[in-house]
């Protein structure tokens, strides 16, 4: 599976359904690509990035966030208030012995705000439903190849909780600065199918 | 509504095939889990797809499964959020 290629259909139905809201006068174009630049604006990898980069740095602000994510946001100047309600965000830690990686499979349910909008495979029909069924092989697929000890848990987001993966921080990045650090740190690391 | 259900408890998701929306992945149905941990309280998906004026609001667990429960093999674990409706207490003698 490589990392990009788009799902034609999908975004045909979107089209289809969005001309059929502005036929029938429910919604405006304008008021549509408002709607959408509002729920984009800021959405990026980069959020996602940063609040990894300060867990590795700082033990007491990772505790919170692995407590609680919501709570522990607004010190890194961000939150999960953007949208119609707060969404809570449960941020999941990857060790030595356990991997996490994050799916929605009844549709396509991922935090947008942190980690800016979410790439095709990850609302293909393939990415959701192999991953739950053979993580290590899809993972596999994406270079990601994890030791046979390695413990992997799947996190079926379909709900109103959203996840987002804390990476392990990479081996001889001591002393390095937070915006160094997190320049390591990639959208695909968030999710899980990386390891970084 | 107090939770039902605690960490560490198993339930069984109902086996259930609704008619309409409904947030119960086909994959989980009838198969017993663990509750990791409840996370709040939501309104009910299915209410609200269904425009119910004022939709159920239920306890949301997170509900691990290991693969070999779900698939017959496989050495992962899935977790599954699931409102307390969709879920049932396993009793001791596994029923």
């Amino acid at each position: 599976m490589s990392g990009e290629h788009t799902s034609v259909p999908v975004a045909a139905r979107v089209r289809r359904l969005e001309e059929r809201l502005i036929e029938a006068g429910v919604v405006g174009q304008a008021q549509l690509d408002e709607a959408l630049g509002a729920m984009l604006k800021g959405a990026s990898p980069v959020n996602g990035a940063r609040i990894v980069a300060r867990a590795w740095c700082d033990a007491g602000f990772r505790e919170r966030l692995l407590t609680d994510a919501n709570a522990a946001l607004p010190e890194v100047g961000l939150s999960m208030a953007g949208g119609i309600q707060e969404q809570r965000l449960k941020v999941v830690e990857n060790t030595a012995g356990t991997h996490h990686v994050l799916v929605c499979t009844l549709c396509s349910c991922y935090p947008v705000g942190l980690l800016g909008p979410s790439p095709s495979w990850y609302k293909s029909e393939a990415y959701r439903s192999r991953v739950v069924r053979e993580p290590r092989a899809v993972l596999a697929e994406f270079g990601l190849e994890l030791p046979d000890d390695t413990t992997i848990r799947v996190w079926d987001s379909s709900a109103e909780s959203r996840y987002m993966v804390l990476p392990r921080r990479p081996e001889g990045t001591a002393g390095r600065s937070e915006p160094e650090l997190a320049a390591l740190v990639t959208r695909e690391g968030l999710i899980g199918t990386a390891a970084v | 509504m107090t939770p039902e259900f605690r960490a560490g408890e198993r339930v069984r998701v109902r086996a259930v095939d609704p008619v309409g929306h409904t947030r119960v992945p086909r994959y989980v149905r009838g198969h017993v889990g663990r509750i990791v941990e409840c996370q709040g309280r939501w309104a009910l998906a299915d209410d609200r797809a269904a425009g119910v004026a004022e939709p159920r609001v239920e306890p949301v667990y997170t509900v691990a499964f290991a693969a070999g429960d779900l698939w017959g093999a496989g050495g992962h674990e899935v977790t599954v959020d699931l409102w307390e409706s969709y879920i049932e207490r396993v009793r001791r003698d596994g029923s």
